[in-house]
């Protein structure tokens, strides 16, 4: 990281770097610069004019898609918040703690404790959904919003990343020199070493949001009222309607569309605080 | 949908493997009711017939001692998977709509209820073909009919006057007007056949007079490569070979164009094909008809049923006769069938409800005795007893079919491997077939 090129010195090879960041643009903006296009074609337009050619439809689009079942998109919406940031901000809370302190204090078991994780993250969350729906089923919490935010609070991943982070990020000799400070361990985790982990903490916050934000699997099983649904699972409602009702293709396009909105403008927000490493210089090493 | 049909398969193996290890769990509390409790029973339904809401709504008002909550749930292959996962975790809908297809594997894991002494009053509404479904040929009663979706052939009447087509009778004179629109126009295709909707093709094989499954005695036969259906898939398969029939599967935003832009002259479906034209190709309206499916043998008068539903009673419902009242009345209550009519857009099953539809669909406005053509083909289709893992015959289907068709080889073959794999899934599960 914090990596700043001499200036003035240009390197020969930019080129392809360039190039190959520019075919990853293209490559992950493609299909959503088709969602766009597509969320303005009206039902008539949807599948009859050229791929890329802008429909009329958007206004009507967005007007059916309010006015499904009085609005239950907003509601999709609000749930899908709701589960989204709250269980974000739970799991960067334990992330940060848990990778904190396996990073900075020696104990027994430490060892066990990382390695344990470290298999945690090889079990994708899609294999254990139908456990977790058996168990909460015997707490008598399936259907409930803690059924959904629950599973998603320990993400090994998290821990692993805090981990890491915290190593390379906070050194002992740091966290030595407030103790002979007299600063008590909260203190110093508090004050010390929080800040410093800030740009870590935004990143599992961002992951796990984005993560949360499209799960499918968790929500459709756990979940039985159309209530609490998030929004893949209502706008799944709407594609798989049955056999002998149509797919309604352009409010999932649309529904789609607005989906994304509030992931782009929580990344356009949150990537100032991704600041490569304030302690830059708080130790000689 | 791969990753949907993996998920699929992911729920209900999990779903079996509670079942072995688990299945001790006494009736939970969880799934609303309690009769005995002296206030109003609250149910839970599970279903995604559109403005199920306010139909029930109307129950509700009148029912204020029954008051049913309507969960709106994704349809088809998931919705069973989730019910039967529900029901083996304790805590299912009290009523959820079932497939016809589905139902024996909801009963084969006790997930609902027999229900046939609330429900003994129903029996006069429905036609035998129908009710049979729902009985399994049993003495039992598991669901209460729902709708229904007797096939027949639509056709673009103006582009067969175009291209100077008579409206095939039999499937030969359809063979030889695929090829005669293949001659005519390169572009444009009579047909095509889907390897993605198992339902579709169950419905043609329903017609050609094939018994996937039947039940002897304790035994559970499979004749899924019967010889109805062999003729039906190598009809089929010689039509895709020759290059006469588009293999485009139904549903699929590139089917959706072909019918918008004219270049697919009919569509074998059910009933409720109008819903799915209207909102898929808006630009054809006014231009589509419908007539009977084409006979195998000219004179003969046969159909068969692509989809239809029914509500079943989940076995832990804690107040089942409450559920099973308001099943009735859902769907032979003449109030309740027009709302489902009007509102949920379905072809309801009950021979009262049938009579209630006269006003064509505007999308057939061209076609004012629509509803009596289709009550007419109706009273010709015929079905068949379905086994208790049409989810692994059916994913079958679409792996076969969508091989054999991108190989262009044998479909007969297909059916061979659908017929194998139903029987060692059976088999694997501990069904008992008769040799």
């Amino acid at each position: 990281m914090a990596t700043t090129a001499p200036a003035g010195t240009r390197r020969p090879a930019g080129i392809v770097p360039t190039g190959v960041l520019v075919l990853g643009a293209v490559y992950t903006l493609f299909p959503v610069s088709w969602v766009v296009v597509a969320a303005t074609k009206s039902k008539a337009e949807l599948f009859s004019t050229p791929t890329f050619a802008p429909g009329t439809g958007l206004l009507s689009n967005l007007a059916d898609l309010f006015a499904y079942r009085d609005g239950v998109f907003w509601l999709w919406l609000l749930n899908t918040v709701l589960y989204a940031g709250g269980g974000a901000v739970l799991a960067t809370a334990v992330a940060t703690v848990s990778g904190y302190a396996l990073a900075t204090y020696a104990f027994r078991g430490r060892g066990l404790i990382f390695n344990l994780l470290v298999g945690g993250i090889l079990v994708p969350p899609v294999v254990l959904a139908i456990p977790q729906y058996l168990l909460f089923s015997e707490a008598s919490l399936a259907g409930t919003y803690w059924s959904v935010l629950l599973p998603q609070i320990l993400s090994p991943y998290s821990v692993y990343l805090a981990r890491i982070y915290a190593r390379a990020a906070i050194p002992a000799s740091l966290l030595e020199a407030g103790r002979l400070d007299g600063a008590g361990e909260w203190r110093l985790f508090h004050r010390v070493s929080l800040p410093m982990l800030t740009p870590a903490m935004v990143t599992i916050f961002l992951f796990q949001f984005v993560a949360i934000w499209n799960n499918f699997l968790l929500p459709f099983i756990m979940l039985g009222d159309d209530y609490r649904f998030p929004l893949t699972v209502g706008l799944y409602t709407l594609l798989a309607a049955g056999a002998n009702q149509p797919s309604l293709y352009n409010l999932i396009i649309t529904g789609t569309l607005l989906s994304l909105v509030p992931l782009v403008a929580l990344f356009l927000t949150m990537q100032r605080h991704w600041r490569a490493d304030l302690s830059g210089g708080a130790v000689k090493s | 949908m791969r990753v949907y049909q993996l998920a699929t398969a992911a729920i209900l193996v999990a779903a079996l493997g509670a079942a072995c290890s688990g299945g001790s769990g006494e009736p939970s509390a969880t799934s609303g009711g309690g009769a005995a409790s002296g206030g109003p029973v609250t149910l839970t339904y599970w279903t995604w017939v559109p403005n199920m809401d306010k139909i029930v709504s109307v129950w509700n008002q009148a029912h204020p001692d029954i008051q049913v909550t309507v969960s709106k749930q994704a349809g088809g292959d998931d919705a069973a998977a989730k019910f039967l996962t529900a029901a083996r975790a304790g805590n299912p809908p009290d009523l959820v709509q079932a497939e016809y297809q589905m139902l024996p594997s909801f009963v084969a894991a006790g997930a609902v209820a027999d229900i046939k002494a609330e429900t003994a009053k129903a029996r006069g509404e429905f036609g035998e073909g129908v009710w049979g479904l729902v009985t399994l040929g049993t003495e039992a009663v598991y669901a209460v009919p729902q709708d229904s979706g007797p096939m027949m052939l639509y056709y673009r009447r103006d582009l067969f006057d175009k291209y100077g087509i008579e409206v095939p009778k039999t499937w030969d004179e359809y063979a030889e007007a695929a090829r005669a629109v293949r001659r005519k126009d390169p572009k444009v295709f009579l047909g095509t056949f889907s390897s993605k909707d198992p339902g579709w093709f169950a419905g043609l094989a329903q017609q050609a007079g094939a018994q996937w499954w039947s039940i002897d005695g304790d035994a559970w036969k499979v004749a899924v490569d019967d010889e109805a259906t062999r003729k039906v898939a190598s009809y089929w398969g010689g039509l895709v070979k020759e290059g006469v029939i588009d293999d485009t599967p139904y549903f699929t935003p590139e089917w959706n164009k072909a019918l918008n832009d004219g270049r697919l002259l009919t569509w074998p479906s059910a009933v409720w094909g109008p819903g799915v034209l209207s909102s898929n190709a808006p630009k054809a309206k006014g231009k589509w008809a419908v007539a009977p499916l084409p006979q195998w043998n000219a004179g003969e008068n046969h159909s068969g049923f692509w989809g239809g539903s029914s509500t079943a009673v989940a076995a832990k419902s804690a107040a089942r006769a409450a559920a099973a009242t308001f099943a009735t009345w859902l769907n032979t209550d003449p109030q309740a069938l027009g709302l489902l009519i009007e509102e949920g857009a379905v072809y309801p099953a009950s021979t009262k409800g049938a009579a209630l539809m006269t006003e064509a669909p505007g999308y057939f406005s061209n076609q004012p005795d629509f509803w009596k053509q289709a009550a007419a083909i109706g009273a010709t289709a015929r079905g068949f007893t379905f086994g208790p893992d049409v989810n692994v015959t059916y994913n079958a289907y679409r792996d076969a079919f969508d091989k054999a068709v991108a190989d262009r080889s044998d479909f007969t073959a297909a059916v061979r491997t659908m017929q194998d794999t139903t029987v060692a899934d059976m088999r694997k599960t501990g069904f008992t077939l008769a040799q």
